[in-house]
């Protein structure tokens, strides 16, 4: 009897698979139990946000940057609104610098909670999930009072954030770092020695800070391999300078690396909080510069000046010089950058949205060959991957 | 920063274009012919150690006779340094692929390829990616209408999703809100260019 060649099996996971993290259809060629090919079909939640931003004036674009990675909408206008105030020239009063880092980090726990504790429900452990959503809502909640909305908030904007703190809140996000660490102790307890969860992530999708480099990855996945990068501490924005905090950093680039570090960074973000909480100084929140930023309704009513700069902004927005800029922030999941090429116009004439998320997705081919296919569920929900980012 | 200027100069000065500081950002432009070579000799060079890739994307200017920029944006952990390599291609071009050189570059590259056609030789799966199966077009091409050509839907008639040409019950509204201030000389936050000129062209 001749060899018998076997053609691989070719297995469709997704697109509507719990474990998939929303829209992704995963083609895998199987040999058995082996993945030998991974091939993600993304874009089933292609939404043209690019394009649509072209059309929009720089402030009618900031909402889309909540809808794209929709676990921590803040972190991404951030980026946005750095982007315009670099391409402007505008400052940012020291307060709106302090609640813009609180809540940059209100989004990094955001995120982080629903990352692990998916992740955990991947591999089997139900707990933590419904634990984390119980703190994700009072973070939401918090999100509320500032904003008026629990997700798409709209808060960041160019020069400022949109309105001031109610009072109490402050107060109240200081008494919740209280208790999150005894929060983040009990999650450890469920998964951190747990036996399964070792089994199904340590020395699953391994990689080094070459390879981590090379593939594009950025953020947790990145410093898991043993590289401190971070680029709030290397390209500091807002006050992140005066912010102490370190860089959990993992050994081996696996998934369980993963999973400490960002157990880890939920402790430095409760640091920044408390230090942003607890340094805030008054003053105003949004810039004073009413060819950017609209007056205050108070002045609307006597000033007639103030409602003309209100109509102009809100009607043709404001001008941005020409120029090219790449502005880049540590979101949660990693570097989220800007490319904004601005002609001097009321409208961005291209928005490039740089997503961390998009380069871990094509990673996952190389990350996961060789491995079982209920690894392939473990690299994906370690990677922390969210579509609104990825397929824009 | 300045050491990093210097080694870059001395390294490829010969093979770029233009080598600026445009807003503490350092932007290199480069012809298509030295593109790979000059990724390359950032890469491997020991001091600058260009080791990561962080984004690739493409600009469309239709009204230039080589119409696209396409943009490498490169970043030097080692020295903490960004850097932007653009070079020019027209349509039809063919942009080398770098692929061999920085792995992150795959679906960049095919994403490029899917938004504004702009074709890489040397790429092993040159696929759409983000656009439906069987998409035509190049949607961030500034010709590309915003409402697209085709919209979907479920018919219940034939029991599958069908395709048919955009149909909108409102047009779509475009509002300029440029014209309208023709006349107002003063000097806006950011608009140092020459009104009359935007306006014709807006």
């Amino acid at each position: 009897m001749g060899e018998m060649q076997i053609r691989p099996l070719t297995l469709n996971f997704g697109p509507q698979h719990p474990a998939a993290h929303g829209v992704l259809r995963l083609v895998l060629e199987m040999d058995g139990e082996i993945i030998e090919r991974a091939d993600p079909h993304v874009g089933l939640l292609h939404r043209g946000t690019e394009k649509l931003i072209e059309h929009k004036t720089y402030l009618q674009a900031l909402p889309y940057f909540d809808r794209l990675d929709y676990v921590s909408p803040m972190n991404q206008e951030h980026a946005w609104a750095l982007a315009i105030e670099k391409a402007v020239g505008i400052e940012v009063p020291k307060r709106a610098q302090h609640i813009r880092v609180l809540y940059c980090e209100i989004g990094r726990i955001l995120n982080h909670l629903l990352n692990l504790t998916t992740f955990a429900i991947d591999v089997g452990a139900m707990t933590p999930l419904l634990w984390g959503f119980e703190e994700r809502e009072k973070l939401m909640e918090f999100y509320e009072r500032a904003s008026g909305a629990r997700l798409h908030a709209a808060y960041f904007r160019p020069g400022g954030v949109h309105q001031d703190l109610p009072d109490g809140l402050t107060d109240d996000i200081l008494a919740w770092t209280e208790t999150f660490p005894d929060f983040i102790g009990d999650l450890e307890t469920l998964l951190t020695d747990n036996r399964i969860f070792k089994q199904r992530t340590v020395d699953i999708g391994v990689m080094t800070t070459e390879e981590a480099l090379d593939l594009g990855m950025t953020g947790p996945c990145l410093r898991s391999t043993g590289l401190a990068w971070d680029l709030r501490k290397s390209q500091p924005y807002d006050c992140y300078d005066e912010m102490d905090f370190d860089i959990p950093i993992g050994t081996t680039g696996d998934c369980y690396a993963r999973y400490l570090v960002r157990v880890e960074e939920m402790r430095q973000s409760l640091r920044i909080m408390r230090q942003a909480i607890e340094t805030m100084p008054d003053g105003p929140v949004l810039a004073e510069n009413n060819k950017v930023t609209p007056p205050r309704r108070a002045d609307m009513k006597h000033s007639m000046e103030a409602l003309i700069h209100h109509f102009k902004l809100y009607t043709e927005g404001f001008h941005v010089p020409e120029g090219e800029s790449y502005t880049a922030v540590e979101a949660p999941k990693g570097e989220f950058g800007v490319y904004l090429v601005s002609d001097g116009t009321n409208k961005p004439y291209r928005a490039r949205l740089r997503a961390p998320g998009f380069f871990f997705m094509a990673a996952v081919d190389y990350l996961s060959r060789g491995h079982m296919l209920a690894d392939s569920v473990a690299i994906i929900g370690s990677l922390d991957i969210v579509f609104g980012e990825i397929d824009r | 920063m300045n050491d990093f200027h210097d080694r870059l100069t001395k390294l490829v000065g010969h093979q770029c274009q233009a080598i600026e500081m445009k807003g503490g950002e350092l932007v290199l432009h480069v012809a298509l012919a030295d593109l790979v070579s000059v990724l390359k000799a950032v890469r491997d060079d020991t001091e600058l150690a260009v080791t990561q890739l962080s984004d690739l994307t493409a600009v469309d200017f239709p009204e230039r006779p080589e119409r696209f920029d396409v943009v490498y944006q490169m970043l030097s952990v080692n020295n903490n340094m960004r850097l932007r390599i653009i070079t020019r291609a027209d349509e039809g071009d063919i942009v080398p692929s770098v692929i061999g050189l920085f792995r992150s570059a795959d679906w960049a590259e095919r994403e490029v390829w899917d938004m504004f056609g702009i074709y890489f030789s040397g790429h092993p799966d040159m696929r759409r990616l983000l656009t439906d199966y069987g998409f035509e077009g190049h949607p961030l091409r500034k010709d590309f209408p915003l409402t697209g050509y085709v919209e979907v839907r479920y018919s219940d008639t034939e029991r599958r999703v069908v395709y048919e040409p955009v149909h909108l019950n409102q047009e779509y509204r475009d509002f300029d809100f440029l014209s309208p201030w023709e006349g107002m000389q003063l000097p806006q936050v950011g608009d140092d260019s020459d009104t009359d000129e935007e306006q014709a062209g807006a």
